[in-house]
């Protein structure tokens, strides 16, 4: 290695560079400069590859230059939706988000997502957002005996319910969300997007219950057309028409 | 191995209700959107933009103008829709943002209190308007409009 530190770079060599992280840091049990509970910015200077995303420059901190830096990632790879946070003041996942696509030039902030208690540092506590989801029923409801083999149905019919079978319930899109922030009530994007899975299912007999469950005050009707929860999706879904589509079928009683 | 026992949830959300009120809130937010673009738009292209423009709105112009039934019934649906429109739509912020019942119901009555009566004192200035009081400078009087109704 030192034999080659002179050397040009070498061909597919990865480029490096310098980027400052800006993180929005809480301890409950304070340090020796903040207080319990306090919130404050720490920023990190950070030599990263060219290839780095968010992630590997939080790992960076957390292994090398602070551990006591929380956040929560597992698969690492955009699949299980544990590492959404709000960077550069949009909600993405870390993992899925390459530094030099956010202007490296200028320091990066990454902050928890928005409207859900922090526990410490980037970790939110997302039973709220869980609740919601339990709420909704999300698990096939049929009637009549269980067939011997599998419930099929026609490619169309798939199709009718494609894009909200993508959610990994990061909760970008309901921390995204102004109503949320502003009403924790509101059941919020992702949990509408949970129930239109099933309700444009046509193998499942639930509909009308969970239809009836997003009637409530809390439910579909809080949603305002901000489009921020599209906006802020990690799979692309179309969370705000999956909504208008459960407000469709509310007004029109067809499903 | 056991499952774990599952504990009662710790957020609970409170208080379901089953009705289809928010439902028609919705739906009259749209509709009267939709009415109110007509209204206020025609109003304003009226009132602004044919004749002489803003110079033109006085007394007089407003005496013309609900010598007219049209005008009248205009003025009335577009003072009630914007007033429920806006009141809703109000409503609705209060439900988001205020945290307490207390202030949410204080928010509420302040809020119906004052629609009520911006619709009722508009309903009257409209329906007992007087073109013509007595004693009145006839320069500020639509005169063409006192003479025939022999008031002038
Ligand atoms: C040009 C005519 C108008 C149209 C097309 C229109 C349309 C709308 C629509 C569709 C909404 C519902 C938004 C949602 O729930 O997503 C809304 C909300 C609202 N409108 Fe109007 N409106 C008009 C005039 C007015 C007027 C004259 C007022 C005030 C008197 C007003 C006050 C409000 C308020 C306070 C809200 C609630 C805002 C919110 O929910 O965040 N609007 N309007
Ligand atoms: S760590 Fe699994 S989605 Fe990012």
């Amino acid at each position: 290695m030192t034999a080659t530190a002179e050397a040009p770079a070498e061909i597919g060599a990865v480029e490096t560079f310098e980027v400052t992280l800006r993180v929005k840091r809480q301890n409950p049990e304070g340090n020796d400069a903040h207080g319990p509970g306090e919130e404050y910015w720490e920023e990190f200077q950070l030599t990263c590859l060219a290839t780095d995303r968010v992630l590997d420059a939080l790992h960076q901190i957390k292994w090398n230059v602070d551990g006591t830096l929380n956040f929560r990632r597992s698969c690492a790879h955009g699949v299980c939706g544990s590492d959404a946070m709000r960077i550069n003041a949009k909600n993405r996942l870390a993992c899925s988000t390459l530094l030099k696509d956010l202007n490296p030039a200028r320091p990066i902030t990454v902050e928890p997502i928005a409207g859900l208690p922090v526990l410490k540092d980037l970790i939110v506590d997302m039973e709220p957002f869980f609740a919601s989801y339990r709420e909704i029923m999300p698990f096939l409801m049929t009637t009549g005996p269980t067939p011997e083999r599998e419930r099929l149905q026609s490619p169309e019919d798939r199709e009718r319910f494609d894009d909200t079978t993508k959610c990994i319930l990061c909760a970008a899109c309901t921390t995204a969300c102004p109503v949320f922030w502003t009403d924790g009530q509101y059941f919020g994007p992702q949990a509408i997007v949970g129930a239109h899975r099933f309700i444009f299912d046509s193998r499942d007999e639930g509909q009308w219950e969970r239809l009836e469950i997003l009637n409530d005050r809390a439910g579909v009707w809080k949603c305002r057309t901000a489009f921020n929860c599209t906006e802020a999706c990690p799979r692309g879904i179309e969370v705000t028409k999956a909504i208008s589509e459960v407000k469709h079928a509310l007004n029109t009683g067809e499903v | 191995m056991q499952a774990p026992e599952l504990k009662a949830p710790a957020f609970v959300r409170s208080g379901r209700s089953r009705t289809q009120v928010e439902r028609w809130s919705w739906i009259f937010m749209r509709a009267s959107g939709v009415i109110l673009i007509v209204l206020i738009f025609t109003h304003l292209f009226i009132n602004l933009l044919t004749g002489d423009g803003v110079n033109q709105i006085d007394f007089a112009f407003v005496a013309g103008k609900w010598a007219s039934p049209l005008w009248k019934v205009w003025d009335l649906t577009m003072l009630v829709l914007a007033m429920i429109h806006g009141g809703n739509g109000m409503r609705l912020l209060i439900n988001d943002y205020a945290r307490t019942t207390w202030l949410r119901k204080t928010l509420k009555v302040a809020l119906a209190t004052s629609v009520t009566l911006i619709i009722v004192l508009g309903s009257l200035v409209i329906f007992t308007f007087d073109p013509c009081p007595e004693g009145t400078d006839p320069a500020l009087l639509n005169i063409e409009l006192c003479e025939d109704l022999g008031r002038l």
